[in-house]
């Protein structure tokens, strides 16, 4: 092969690296190894590791321990799926761009929306995105976001737009629920979240009326599990819907790969970031589908674009879809008022042990959060060490909350599960001095 | 074409099965007020479980991926994905754990994390990782606000990211994203940076210079040391675009070249599975003048030898993602590098760059070669002398397909007219080489012959040319639900 490029040797194809950048030396790295070992050390690495199988979990906040059916393994683990590209050749590509196609479908289904995006990276990163279209279509810089809204998708949406000089005002969330008066003066967006983060049910319908009476967007951030009972974004007038597609079928991955999906009204189509298949049809009339609206997208628009993102999270998403059409339109709502019925029954379990009290106390429908007599940190490091994970410090994002925890309870979870942590928790405050906090 | 899983859909049919419900059942009205309640179900699609296997099936044999043939799509860096990725991904022990868990019970996670950071910062050549961003494009992003805290912590607000124009699209979207200009400078007649055109953008309003190195032509920016050291000198930062670090593992390291902020596509550089479109992951690595900047949190490694996630960073520009990263595609990331090493990775650079070499041998003489170097990982040739038989790149890429080989990348990079750029990564014999000059000399073969047969490429696909223009004047991005009569 040398002689066909007309070299005498490899060094010779790296004649134009300027010898000062060259490295002589070997990079620091171990040394390669066999599949076996390899298997074996990331064996070992898992091991070290307690997995939600191995325990009972009560952990929520934005990613949620939902059985995942074989057939979602079965089909995203075909690699005609998982090893292609984007469908930039779409006469080869029709089973990525068809998928696609079927899951904007089924999220305009869930959301009420007309349109849908191909997907984003996560919940954190889409709401940071709708920010951005409320801010370019409103021409205003000021934005209305509850403190219910997840605090790290908070976070992500004020660290991504950092340099846009946004000002982020922030709406109390004081009792599980949104204040109910919204200063929306001059705000480009009014940001809630459907269930809060304590799993609280906002009244999203005046929420969206304060929002468009001072001309702003309502963008509502949802739980696709819990859109099987819950009012879609579209009933309640919402104009952009984001939220985390992790539920619908994504194993938990600590934290990642999710899928964050997002959907709009039709004004706001052109102004949609990311990917977006659409219907078509080749010469003889047969249809196919293909990337489509590009002209919003970075690689034609450069620095006019609607955003910086080149790619969506089609395996992710993918899953989702499977996921969704496992489910079916009856399933849905079925897992959806299974979780609401065993939450509420956890709920009324853990409430009569003494001391313990509701944070959130309006209905739930699988989330909700409870004040403890202690602080949640100490009885979460107490009852890991009984098998359970408890759920999450409501503390670590919420100065003032570190009696405050946070529970969620899946399909997953059975009464005698829950029977025994209710007996664990009231085992672990009745046990005098033991803060350990 | 394939039906959608919607118009396979029966009323009633179904694939699910829940636990039983073991709770009181409560009915939803008592449990919800009826101003919170949906409806009207959403329209779901009702198919039994066989019908969504086949229906999912089905569409995956209408896809082309790695493991069905050569990829030489320019900028992609198509290689093989290697299967014991996809297993150890899917240990228990890995894939079940939820990111709040006590990171007591998440040590071999936390390792993992640690001790990739390391590898990718020695990689590098720099001194400090974070595995958060979730793609090239969002690192470069999660790059530029780090740009801005530098500044911003030396009480600098400089507004402008110098560009060239051979950059990929992602950048100049970045810097706006990022609330900067976009400073764009042209090319020289080698294919770098016109050295010229950059002393005289660089003022103390630059904030940095984002450069892909090799660039998006294949070529080695010779000037490299030069364009740091001008930049440096008025205070701006270098950042570079890891999309084609696939040329230079162990060879030439962004550190040592003069750029403080890298990012790595490990679906890229990393044999990640690029999965239809991702996800991916795009990691970053910083100088040490930067490190204190990154987004939180950053995994610390005590004496004692245990790991957990520090939040207390004062100067941390926040977090660019929720939880951690794509965990997951960095567990393959991990085995990857793992496996191979680091004589493995520069073993790869030099089969990479060997292997398009060669295949540009093997093309040469059918187009023109705007800049007629030594090509690294990658190179672009113009389809240009086809126009004579009124044949345009795109038309050779759809005739690949007939062929059997996955097309190059098309007009890209903008300044090459009707460019094809071609990757065809590490990971391919000599004898795909040959199969993949093969197609490309029979494709330009039949533009002289017969060019209508281009023109209307491809002939073998399931479907023929699709109506783009047509997609976009009237858009129909759902499934149209017959009940509602549209």
């Amino acid at each position: 092969m040398l002689a066909a490029v007309g070299v005498a040797s490899q060094e010779e194809l790296y004649a134009e690296i300027p010898e000062t950048v060259r490295l002589r030396a070997p990079l620091d790295l171990p040394a390669g190894i066999s599949e076996s070992e390899l298997f074996a050390e990331l064996r070992r690495l898992a091991g070290a590791n307690s997995p939600a199988g191995a325990m009972v979990s009560f952990l929520g906040a934005g990613a949620y321990d939902h059985y995942v059916p074989a057939v979602v393994d079965a089909i995203t683990g075909r690699s005609e799926f998982a090893t292609a590209y984007t469908p930039y050749q779409p006469e080869r590509s029709q089973g990525v761009l068809q998928s696609i196609f079927e899951y904007q479908t089924a999220i305009c289904e869930l959301t009420g929306l007309p349109v849908a995006n191909a997907s984003m990276y996560d919940a954190g990163t889409a709401l940071a995105e709708a920010v951005m279209i409320a801010v370019t279509q409103t021409g205003r810089k000021r934005v209305l976001v509850s403190r219910g809204v997840h605090p790290e998708y908070r976070q992500v949406l004020a660290t991504e737009t950092a340099g846009l000089a946004l000002e982020i005002a922030e709406a109390a969330c004081d009792d599980g629920v949104t204040a109910a008066a919204l200063r929306a003066a001059d705000t480009a967006a009014v940001v809630l979240q459907q269930p809060n983060f304590f799993g609280g049910l906002e009244d999203m319908a005046t929420a969206a009326r304060a929002a468009h009476d001072a001309g702003a967007l309502f963008i509502a951030v949802v739980d696709p599990i819990a859109l099987g009972i819950l009012a879609p974004p579209g009933d309640y007038g919402a104009d952009i819907a984001v939220g985390d597609g992790q539920a619908l079928g994504n194993p938990l991955n600590f934290g990642g790969p999710y899928l964050g999906f997002m959907a709009v009204g039709e004004a706001l189509v052109r102004r949609l970031p990311g990917r977006l298949v659409g219907e078509t049809v080749d010469g003889e009339g047969r249809r196919g589908f293909v990337l489509t609206l590009q002209t919003r997208e970075q690689h034609i628009r450069r620095e006019k674009a609607t955003s910086n993102i080149c790619s969506n999270h089609a395996l992710n998403a993918l899953a989702a879809l499977v996921y969704l059409s496992w489910l079916g339109k009856q399933g849905l709502p079925e897992l959806g008022l299974l979780c609401a019925r065993k939450a509420d029954y956890l709920r009324a379990r853990l409430l009569e042990i003494p001391d313990v009290a509701p944070y959130t106390a309006g209905p739930i429908v699988r989330e909700f959060a409870l004040r403890l007599p202690r602080p949640a940190a100490g009885i979460i490091s107490a009852l890991a060490e009984r098998g359970y994970l408890a759920g999450v410090d409501a503390g670590r994002f919420y100065a003032g909350l570190d009696d405050v925890l946070v529970l969620a309870v899946t399909e997953r979870r059975t009464r005698a599960e829950m029977d025994a942590f209710a007996g664990a928790l009231a085992d672990e405050l009745a046990t005098p001095g033991a803060d350990r906090g | 074409m394939a039906s959608t899983i919607y118009e396979r859909s029966r009323p009633g049919r179904r694939a699910f099965s829940l636990p039983p419900c073991d709770v009181p059942e409560r009915r939803l009205e008592e449990l919800l007020p009826e101003t919170l309640r949906r409806r009207a179900p959403a329209r779901l699609p009702e198919v039994s479980e066989v019908q969504l296997v086949r229906h999912f099936t089905e569409l995956s044999t209408l896809d082309y991926g790695v493991d069905t043939g050569p990829y030489p799509l320019g900028s992609c860096t198509m290689k093989y994905n290697p299967k014991i990725n996809e297993r150890v991904a899917a240990l228990e022990g890995l894939r079940d754990l939820h990111p709040y868990q006590p990171e007591s019970l998440a040590q071999g996670a936390l390792e993992l994390m640690y001790t990739l950071e390391r590898w990718l910062a020695e990689i590098a050549g720099l001194a400090a990782t974070t595995l958060q961003p979730a793609a090239g494009a969002h690192g470069e992003l999660t790059g530029l606000l780090l740009m801005r805290a530098y500044h911003e912590a030396r009480g600098r607000a400089p507004r402008k990211i110098v560009i060239p124009d051979t950059a990929h699209g992602t950048n100049p979207a970045s810097v706006v994203m990022a609330g900067y200009e976009v400073l764009s400078v042209r090319s020289d007649g080698r294919g770098g940076i016109d050295m010229d055109e950059l002393a005289a953008a660089l003022d103390g309003d630059v904030a940095g210079l984002m450069l892909t190195n090799p660039n998006t032509l294949g070529l080695f920016d010779e000037h490299i040391v030069a364009i740091a050291e001008t930049v440096h000198a008025v205070g701006g930062l270098l950042y570079y675009d890891g999309a084609n670090t696939n040329a230079v593992l162990g060879l030439s390291r962004p550190g040592d070249m003069g750029f403080d902020i890298v990012h790595f596509n490990t679906h890229k550089t990393f044999s990640t599975p690029h999965g239809g479109g991702g996800p991916g992951a795009g990691p970053i690595v910083v100088r040490d003048t930067l490190a204190a900047f990154l987004p939180v949190p950053v995994i610390v490694r005590e004496a004692d030898g245990r790991y957990r996630f520090d939040y207390d960073r004062p100067q941390s520009i926040g977090k660019v993602r929720t939880f951690y990263g794509n965990f997951a595609v960095l567990v393959r990331a991990y085995a990857y590098i793992r496996a191979l090493g680091g004589e493995g990775l520069r073993t790869a650079s030099e089969a990479a760059v060997l292997n398009a070499n060669y295949v540009l041998a093997g093309i040469r003489d059918l187009f023109d070669v705007p800049y007629d170097r030594r090509c690294m990982h990658e190179f672009v040739v113009s389809a240009e002398p086809l126009k004579q038989y009124g044949v345009k790149a795109l038309d050779v890429a759809k005739r690949l397909l007939d062929y059997g080989v996955h097309p190059p990348t098309t007009y890209f990079p903008l300044i090459v007219p009707e460019a094809l750029m071609i990757e065809p990564t590490e990971t391919e014999s000599k004898d795909e080489l040959d199969r993949v000059i093969a197609a490309i000399r029979a494709a330009v073969d039949d533009a002289a012959r017969d060019p209508e047969l281009l023109k209307t490429a491809p002939h073998t696909m399931p479907v023929g040319r699709l109506d783009e223009v047509g997609a976009a004047r009237h858009p129909v991005l759902r499934q149209r639900c017959p009940e509602d009569g549209v």
